[in-house]
């Protein structure tokens, strides 16, 4: 420890005021708009602010405008959780397949790389495509064969079908390599003692992988869960006419000008930090209880 | 054995069924229908290279009066030009002063948590809150206004090039950061001991030591810096008061009139320049590797 009582070189306190600019710039705005979204109604964009209150939360409750803020955070809500659960359970699968024999398994690996930085317009505008082209061809068909039925047809894409498929682009490339950095750091000896002890692969998967990676699998769902409330680029072009919550608040940059859009903010950052920290919580409470397996 | 085999590709279906349903078709639908025409209403397929002769129509008349696609192609550059500079050069400092300078194992987690936080919540919500800061009655215009330094409100604060360019860097240096501060922390503290043994400087240590073996993590974080500002097309609508060009804005537009042939044949050119760059940039590192 004798390196603890080395005098810090004058570089460390030039770099320290560095990183602490450099923190007050990545939260500095944000906390701007927290502190102006609980203004008193006569409040503005800008500072100073005027009085405080939880006017503009109750403006968002009753909606802006044309736009139902509610039923967009509901959809945001229960789209992320599929994103999240599908994430977890593709890549849990996909990381179980590496560790065997897996012939294309590169090619797949390249696949999911490209994937993750290929530019989100690109895809997004590649399967809004698919799924027009889709419309087009499902909406002859039901007119040659079953035309009572191409009247009520109105088109495939959606939040459950395009826009789920245009999330999971993005978010199993990130699921697939922590999954990699998981198996990488495991110790393959605790699945051979189970097996030597007459476990079954299944037993072994279950009673002995599964508990020992569960933290970094709540971690991959967190990541799908925040990616997908978030998203906008890939979802752009892919979510058909019901919008979630980060395309609606894209949209109400260029027409809102009161704080309600700050109000909306908070309220999205807040899910965002809840569920980070009820992520965070768990894997602690998981690791303590695993004796820091 | 065979079992095994079957075993892992069941495993890996779902994922590969995933990517190849909305990553692998969607793109040679992209390229197929660059060749198609369309009307107002529908698309026609057949093959005709009209989106991309539209797409470069007027281009290479003068030498001052650039066409529409370059011009948009030299703005999106000149963004992700600047972009990958800024990032890059605070993304390593920052990395640095986590790796080689904070010394408890703890601090250095709780200080790369704080600078990753940020990437946890939404990107236009981190956009609007610069404008509290950089409106015409912003913070930035109160102070320089009270200082006497302006006489009037600086306008180019926000909606500018200015302000794109600062949310980008806002948005992605965590980025650069991350896979930097990677490879540092792989980086054998001797090989640190022997340059200063050896009597380097600090900052002879980090140009020749410390900047080479972090060469894996800055290509990665500007492979995907890159790649994010050349697409982008919410951070410059939004920044830009929706009134400066991007590639991917173009896209977007373009898109939303149903002019797919057209917005495909962009997407195409579009990824030829983000992969000559990415193969660009490789070689850089490869070179810096022969010397």
């Amino acid at each position: 420890m004798a390196a603890e009582r080395r005098p810090r070189p004058a570089s460390f306190w030039f770099l320290a005021l560095f990183f602490c600019a450099f923190v007050l710039f990545l939260y500095g705005p944000m906390f701007a708009i927290f502190v102006l979204s609980f203004q008193g109604p006569e409040g503005g964009l800008t500072f100073p602010l005027r009085g405080v209150s939880l006017h503009w939360f109750r403006q968002l409750w009753e909606g802006i405008g044309t736009v139902d803020i509610g039923a967009a955070f509901r959809r945001s809500l229960a789209l992320g959780a599929v994103v999240m659960v599908l994430t977890v359970a593709l890549s849990l699968a996909a990381g179980l397949a590496y560790r065997k024999r897996l012939p294309g398994g590169t090619a797949l690996f390249y696949v999911v790389v490209a994937s993750l930085i290929m530019p989100s317009i690109v895809v997004s505008l590649g399967i809004g495509l698919m799924f027009r082209l889709l419309d087009g061809a499902l909406h002859g068909w039901l007119e040659a064969h079953a035309p009572s039925l191409a009247e009520g047809f109105v088109s495939t894409l959606g939040l459950f079908s395009s826009g789920l498929g245009a999330q999971l682009t993005w978010t199993l490339p990130f699921g697939l390599l922590i999954m990699f950095a998981v198996f990488n750091r495991f110790n393959p000896a605790y699945e051979e003692a189970a097996r030597d002890l007459g476990a079954t692969p299944r037993q072994s998967l279950q009673h002995v992988v599964l508990p020992l990676i569960g933290p970094s699998l709540v971690g991959i769902g967190m990541f799908g869960f925040t990616l997908s409330w978030d998203e906008i680029a890939r979802s752009s072009q892919a979510m058909g006419d019901l919008n979630t919550l980060p395309l609606e608040l894209q949209g109400l940059t260029t027409t809102v000008t009161t704080p309600v859009i700050y109000a909306l903010g908070t309220v999205t950052t807040v899910v965002s930090f809840v569920v980070v920290g009820t992520t965070l919580a768990v894997v602690w409470a998981w690791r303590r209880r695993g004796g820091g397996a | 054995m065979m079992n095994r085999r079957l075993v892992a590709w069941l495993q890996a279906a779902p994922l590969a069924a995933v990517f190849a349903i909305f990553f692998l078709i969607p793109l040679v639908l992209i390229v197929t229908v660059s060749f198609w025409q369309a009307t107002d209403y529908e698309l026609i397929p057949a093959f005709t290279p009209q989106a991309y002769l539209d797409l470069f129509s007027g281009c290479g008349g003068g030498a001052d009066d650039l066409c529409v696609t370059l011009s948009t192609y030299g703005s999106t550059l000149k963004f992700a030009l600047l972009t990958w500079a800024i990032t890059g050069v605070v993304g390593f400092t920052v990395a640095y002063f986590l790796a080689f300078h904070v010394r408890s194992t703890l601090v250095q987690t709780v200080l790369f948590i704080v600078c990753t936080v940020p990437f946890w919540t939404s990107n236009v919500i981190r956009m609007i809150s610069w404008i509290p800061l950089l409106g015409r009655n912003g913070l930035v215009n109160d102070a320089l206004l009270g200082l006497g330094l302006v006489k009037q409100p600086v306008e180019w604060l926000l909606y500018s090039d200015f302000s794109v360019v600062l949310a980008f860097v806002h948005l992605y240096t965590m980025f650069m950061i991350v896979p930097i501060f990677n490879s540092m922390m792989r980086i054998d503290r001797s090989l640190i001991e022997a340059a200063r043994d050896g009597g380097a400087s600090p900052w002879q240590t980090v140009r020749h030591v410390v900047l080479p073996l972090s060469r894996t993590g800055i290509l990665i974080g500007s492979i995907f810096v890159v790649a994010l500002v050349m697409g982008d097309f919410v951070t410059v609508g939004v920044m830009g008061g929706q009134q400066i060009a991007s590639v991917g804005k173009t896209i977007q537009v373009q898109a939303s009139y149903l002019q797919f042939p057209a917005a495909a044949a962009n997407a195409v050119v579009l990824l030829a320049v983000v992969l000559m760059m990415i193969v660009a940039l490789m070689r850089l590192v490869d070179l810096r590797k022969e010397l």
